[in-house]
């Protein structure tokens, strides 16, 4: 049930990301400040989550420090500094488009929304892994490619003879964990889940969970995980922002954000999902019980 | 009252190749108006076959589906005479209404075809039944289904399937498609209307936490074999199969998560 009991000792207290009055405005008529005046700060090995509901800026937020945003979206002000593991303080707004290619996925991945997608139909996965190490790895031999992404399918729990099959052979499950393999191929210090598991049913989610929580311990990256199923987010972050119409409204301790919810947003949100094991009645009587956590 | 009877219904799919796939095992089971029970279970685990059944779109391989006592009929009349009485919501609001029509054509067909009313009453009770399902009649009536939300779509595909007033609902996975901050008034909505209409709903959805508040019963479906089944508080808090269990722990629950000794949740 509970991932891991010790999830303070892997966070450490040395900064990897400072993310600094971001917004980001989709330049439509009329425009949408989609993403407005976030400040917020990652420690190196932390989960930090991000809830909120459809559209209040979660995933543009997460594409905006990847700089990954197409017009019509623009970063309007505001700078995401990446504290690297080098002693390297990298502005990601001062990277030109050469750098930034470098930087992505060497030192930030990405795990997709909707492993289905994400994936090329027409390609088997091991020949997808491998290209990641075509493009950020050339100086690597086809045969030590080739055993790169067996030993990345064997972290995940797929195993290394699935590296000839194409996606849709594979469950849903199994093609998320591709997803996370890919993600992780490069080791790096960040990686960015944008609802990896919300397609997925409890049993596979809850083992994606585990793996995730057991690679973090291992490789020592942080996590931004994005998602709207707060009590999920409780119990797998270490800290949650809450955001709402583009603004982060809250941010604290998962803890914290669960019992002593500040905000009276955070209780909305919280109150929208009923109890599992708590008192019967919250739900089907009270049409929002916004008591919660007061 | 009705009643709906699941008797051994067994459902084999013929794959080429592999052989044959077992997806429903002698599954038993009754529905009656006024009840609702919640259908929980992995991906894969036969819940959406059961619909299909249930709605006909599927025929069980073997056993028999008995609505109040007769089995369902294979066509015409009859058939649709079974279908007024059982309808369906789907899961996705966005496929299952049409996107030529309008909002009141949606409303009005059953009620022309299944002639709930006289012809010159249906316009009042295209109103009635938005109204019923929280929604501004004058707001949606002549709109298209891409101009609403999609919490406004569902209530659309609520008042749809109780249009014709029927006596049981399937409900497969109702909300799970829609924002989070609205799924709980859709399935305050639902349970609001289940006790109006004293309607019998399955609701089934792989959300135990809504499936325990929403519903008197839970049935537990694993593999296509019912592996537990009672009180919904008592399948949740105190399962006796193993793979309840399992579906539970895997269930997100904040609860458990930071209830430490000497802390009270919040919730109780």
């Amino acid at each position: 049930m509970t991932l891991d009991k010790n999830q303070e000792r892997i966070v450490t207290s040395d900064n990897l990301l400072t993310v600094s009055n971001f917004s980001v405005m989709y330049d439509v008529d009329p425009p949408v400040e989609a993403v407005r005046d976030v400040s917020l700060t990652l420690k190196r090995g932390e989960i930090l989550g991000l809830a909120g509901e459809s559209g209040c800026g979660k995933t543009t937020l997460a594409y905006g420090i990847q700089r990954l945003l197409k017009p019509p979206a623009v970063i309007t002000q505001g700078s995401a500094i990446f504290h690297d593991k080098a002693g390297e303080d990298i502005d990601l707004n001062s990277l030109d488009e050469k750098q930034m290619r470098a930087f992505r996925w060497n030192k930030a991945s990405m795990v997709f929304q909707g492993a289905m997608n994400a994936l090329n139909p027409v390609v088997n996965i091991g020949k997808q892994l491998g290209d990641v190490f075509t493009t950020h790895r050339p100086e690597l031999s086809r045969a030590e490619r080739h055993e790169e992404s067996a030993r990345l399918l064997e972290i995940v729990g797929v195993g290394r003879d699935r590296l000839r099959a194409f996606p849709h052979e594979l469950s849903g499950g199994m093609r998320q964990r591709v997803m996370i393999a890919m993600a992780l191929a490069l080791k790096p210090q960040l990686m960015i889940m944008d609802e990896p598991t919300t397609a997925l049913d409890v049993l596979v989610q809850r083992e994606i969970l585990q793996q995730i929580s057991d690679l973090r311990k291992e490789f020592g990256f942080s996590v931004i995980f994005i998602t709207h199923d707060l009590p999920l987010l409780l119990e797998i972050s270490d800290r949650i922002a809450v955001m709402r119409a583009g603004k982060v409204v809250e941010i604290n301790t998962a803890e914290q954000i669960y019992h002593h919810a500040e905000h009276e947003y955070t209780r909305k949100l919280l109150a929208s999902f009923p109890s599992l094991t708590g008192e019967r009645g919250d739900f089907v009587r009270g049409t929002s019980s916004v008591e919660t956590g007061a | 009252m009705t009643t709906l009877e699941f008797k051994d219904v067994t459902k084999r799919y013929r794959i080429r190749g592999t052989g044959d796939f077992l997806a429903l095992d002698k599954v038993n089971f009754t529905l009656t108006s006024g009840k609702t029970i919640a259908l929980v279970g992995q991906s894969g685990s036969g819940k959406s076959t059961i619909a299909k059944i249930l709605t006909q779109l599927e025929r069980a391989t073997s056993g028999e589906v008995l609505l109040d006592g007769k089995p369902i009929p294979r066509r015409g009349r009859a058939l649709r005479s079974y279908r007024q009485q059982v309808r369906m919501v789907f899961q996705d609001p966005f496929a299952s209404l049409n996107p030529y029509h309008t909002i009141r054509h949606h409303i009005e067909r059953p009620l022309r075809l299944d002639k709930v009313v006289p012809n010159e009453e249906v316009e009042n009770e295209v109103y009635r039944l938005l109204e019923r399902v929280r929604l501004e009649p004058n707001d949606v009536i002549d709109r298209r289904p891409h101009e609403l939300s999609g919490g406004q779509r569902q209530r659309v595909a609520i008042a749809r399937a109780l249009a014709s007033r029927p006596s049981l609902l399937i409900a497969d996975e109702p909300v799970s498609m829609l924002d989070v901050s609205i799924r709980l008034g859709v399935l305050n909505l639902l349970a609001d209307l289940q006790r109006e209409n004293n309607l019998g709903v399955l609701y089934i959805t792989h959300d135990l936490a809504t499936a325990r508040h929403f519903s008197d019963e839970i049935m537990v479906l694993n593999r296509g074999v019912v592996v537990e089944r009672g009180n919904a508080d008592d399948v949740i808090l105190n399962p006796q199969h193993a793979y309840t269990r399992e579906l539970r722990d895997a269930s997100p629950n904040p609860d458990k998560h930071f209830a430490a000794p000497g802390t009270t949740s919040p919730r109780s």
